[in-house]
């Protein structure tokens, strides 16, 4: 199945989150990836999802989601017309010997260490899920303790703001 | 565009780029003032969140509530003794009061109001939501909660209503400060009662039914996420039209919808217009006349045969307000073969769900039927309409050839369906009738003739069993001047017969006819068809030769209501007649009916349409044309 990114504005009240999770799985969608924050209008959070879904049932989940009262819009951000990062915390082993190499192979991704231990360093990057994918590569041979790693964010390409139309209804 | 595509629940489809059912909108409307009710300027006054509670439901212009109390609504049922306005109907049991407020706004088409308290008074109330739920039936629950304090520590009483009613609801609300009820009751009977209706609930904490606050009215509500399209879109419409004009065996599907938006008139119009035979689902009984030359039947599971075969051979499905149930469509990908589609729905999740629309049409039927009127008459201007007339010809020897009719019982039991088509004939298309479910539902849609829309109740997509006497008793409360006959099963009746409590005590005479054949007979029939007629757990001993556990009259005459008793076929009209004439109390009649008598038509299950049988094993003759 194919991964869509959709990314849905709603009420900032309580429940919310739980509503449109309940939704994706009543209606067996399986959710690959979730992030939830505020928006530069108080009062309204952006969920931004990635859902594996085909074409018809990501209409029906689309719509069933524009049913839930809480939920003001609803963009899928199409890759081309998208910037869209993921965020990761990687723990990986690394003592005196190789700590080094661990350092180099960070920079060359673009990534900091950002704690550093006698037997481990905590190594945080981000990037599209490919770039990701590459530095866990290089980074498995020392040891991977721990991961930690973010839904995917996304934002559409130019000036629009999806939120425009929302505020205009919210002040209206 | 840069930004990924805009969406809302009109656009949606356009805008992932992917659907043929792409609609456009041509109107949002925004109601100018969405608070239901007269709209009476009250200026700010101090009083109890209860208080509000009580005076918000007497400015929405409710008159009739159902509801039991309990200690986390308790200071709510307090000021509700003082409203002269509102009438408080104490129901036996929670879901009594929900399938109440259920069939009170079924028979109105306004928002039925149930009220309970915490943990399990709102846990009681859920079937009825979601059969609310399922069936669009606008509906406003309001429940206690525990004070705030205490959510989340597992108090007494306490239960996640707005957590477990989530899936079941149109919206649940939270209420924990006493300023935000005014709003939340408006946005509640709001949502309700607009777009596809369904059920609202409003759970409010103890402590902000205590707290003081400044009531005023009307409030202001927002609700950013809620946009409800009513007008079609001009380009579908069209598209419509032409369809409608090139088939030559067009259907008018005609779902719950059309009763839900009061457009039954422009129905008949529109058909009579179009000259297309109109097949009325299990939801849509009475949206159009039974009588109507035009009509050819239920359609579905225990469908008639014409209606059945109507949708089977047709070109062309003219869909209003209905979506394609599995008991309508049998095995999906069977149903309607070579039928193009035009759905016409309030919602747009449910066009293209089930069966993909050709034109799909988002707006409300009250609209959408005229405006499809008109743009077939200018269609029509440019294109003949191809001639019905030999899609007429089969349907009418379908007809006449497979009329909805029942087998004498070899028993020397009473035919069930005798019963009911008596009962029909005898009190008439004036009279609400409000079924359970199960065969007895079956033949109260299929042997009572349905001439107004709102007439007929039942559960039809959840299938409630124990929904028929509490939603006859509703109905009646709101329309004391009909006759209202809540048609049950002996299995139904035992679920929920405590508001015959309720009924005497406040005077609603409801007129309870108990098919009586002494087993869960849907399932029963179930057993002798599909399970070598080994009648596991279905027997439940009412009925004739069994030990009358309980007795229906008895248990009539215990709760005050004339128990009557009718075992023999010319005891039938006699029995019905007597009922007819008490009006001052309830009238529970025992019908004791053969337990081997089954529906037909049937589809069994997991097949085709086309596998409809009339009775055991027999297959209507097909035309070889198809």
């Amino acid at each position: 199945m194919a991964k869509h990114t959709l990314s849905v504005l709603v009420e900032d009240v309580p429940g919310v989150l739980t509503r449109v999770a309940g939704l994706f799985a009543r209606r067996a969608f399986n959710i690959h990836s979730l992030a939830v924050g505020p928006t530069e209008i108080g009062g309204i959070s952006r969920i931004t999802v990635v859902v594996d879904a085909e074409g018809d049932s990501l209409e029906q989940v689309t719509k069933q989601l524009n049913k839930l009262i809480n939920v003001i819009k609803i963009v899928e951000l199409l890759p081309e017309a998208s910037v869209q990062r993921d965020h990761i915390m990687v723990k990986v082993r690394a003592d005196a010997a190789t700590r080094l190499q661990v350092t180099q192979a960070a920079e060359l991704f673009r990534a900091s260490v950002i704690d550093v231990g006698p037997e481990s360093l905590v190594v945080e990057a981000t990037g599209n899920s490919s770039k990701i994918d590459a530095l866990l590569a290089v980074l498995e041979p020392f040891g991977i303790r721990e991961i930690v790693q973010a839904g995917t964010l996304a934002v559409g390409r130019g000036s629009k703001s999806m939120s425009d139309r929302a505020l205009k209804t919210l002040s209206a | 565009m840069s930004n990924g595509k805009p969406a809302n629940p009109a656009t949606v489809a356009k805008s992932l780029n992917r659907s043929k059912d792409a609609t456009a909108v041509s109107s949002v409307v925004e109601a100018s003032n969405p608070v239901q009710g007269p709209n009476n300027i009250v200026a700010p006054t101090q009083m109890t969140g209860s208080q509000a509670i009580v005076r918000s439901l007497e400015e929405l212009g409710v008159r009739d509530v159902f509801g039991l109390p309990g200690g986390a609504i308790l200071p709510t049922y307090d000021p509700l003794m003082d409203s002269t306005k509102l009438n408080h109907i104490l129901v036996r049991h929670e879901q009594g009061a929900g399938h109440a407020a259920q069939g009170y706004a079924m028979v109105t088409g306004e928002v039925g109001v149930c009220i309970a308290t915490s943990g399990p008074g709102a846990t009681n109330l859920v079937t009825a939501l979601a059969d609310a739920n399922m069936d669009s039936v606008p509906m406003v629950a309001i429940t206690g909660q525990v004070n705030s304090a205490f959510i989340g520590t597992d108090a007494f009483q306490e239960a996640d209503i707005v957590g477990i009613t989530m899936p079941i609801t149109k919206h649940a609300f939270l209420v924990t400060k006493a300023e935000d009820i005014p709003r939340v009751m408006a946005s509640a009977f709001y949502l309700a009662q607009t777009g596809r209706p369904g059920p609202v609930l409003v759970d409010i904490t103890k402590d902000a039914q205590t707290a003081q606050t400044t009531f005023s009215w009307p409030p202001k509500v927002e609700l950013p996420g809620y946009r409800v399209v009513t007008k079609g879109h001009n380009k579908q419409l069209r598209e419509a039209a032409k369809l409608i004009a090139s088939a030559t065996r067009p259907v008018l599907y005609v779902g719950g919808g059309v009763i839900k938006a009061n457009a039954h008139e422009e129905l008949k119009k529109f058909a009579e217009y179009i000259g297309a035979p109109v097949v009325t689902t299990l939801t849509a009984r009475g949206a159009f006349p039974d009588s109507h030359e035009q009509h050819v039947g239920m359609p579905g599971m225990h469908g008639a045969v014409s209606a059945v075969t109507a949708l089977q051979q047709s070109d062309l499905l003219i869909t209003l307000g209905a979506r394609f149930d599995d008991r309508v469509t049998g095995v999906l990908h069977t149903f309607a073969p070579n039928a193009k589609v035009i759905h016409a729905d309030i919602d747009p999740a449910e066009i293209s769900k089930n069966r993909t629309a050709d034109v799909p049409i988002v707006g409300s039927l009250d609209e959408i039927i005229p405006q499809l009127h008109a743009a077939c008459e200018t269609r029509f201007e440019t294109e003949a309409q191809q001639d019905l007339k030999p899609w007429w010809d089969l349907l009418d020897r379908l007809r006449t050839t497979y009329p909805i009719g029942f087998t004498e019982t070899h028993d020397g039991l009473t035919a069930p369906q005798r019963v009911i088509e008596r009962i029909g004939a005898l009190t008439g298309p004036e009279g609400v009738y409000v079924a359970g479910v199960g065969q007895h539902q079956m033949w109260a849609a299929q042997f009572v003739k349905y001439e107004r829309p709102r007439s007929w109740l039942n559960s039809a997509g959840l299938g409630t069993m124990g929904y028929s006497v509490p939603a006859a008793m509703g109905a009646k409360v709101a329309q004391p001047d009909r006759v209202v006959w809540a048609i049950d099963g002996d299995g139904c009746f035992q679920m929920t017969n405590q508001e015959l409590a309720t009924c005497v005590i406040n005077q609603i005479p409801i007129k309870v006819a108990i098919i009586n054949n002494s087993s869960l007979g849907m399932v029963r029939q179930w057993q002798t068809l599909f399970y070598d007629a080994r009648y596991s757990n279905t027997d439940l001993n009412t009925g004739h030769g069994t030990a009358r556990i309980p007795d229906f009259v008895k248990l009539a005459d215990a709760y005050g209501c004339v128990g009557l008793r009718c075992e023999r076929d010319e005891d039938i009209d006699a029995t019905i007649a007597k009922a007819l004439e008490i009006n001052d109390r309830p009238v529970v009649i025992d019908f004791v009916v053969s337990a081997d008598s089954m529906v037909w038509p049937m589809v069994p299950a997991g097949v085709s349409n086309d596998q409809i049988q009339i009775a055991r094993g027999m297959t209507p003759e097909w035309e070889e044309e198809d």
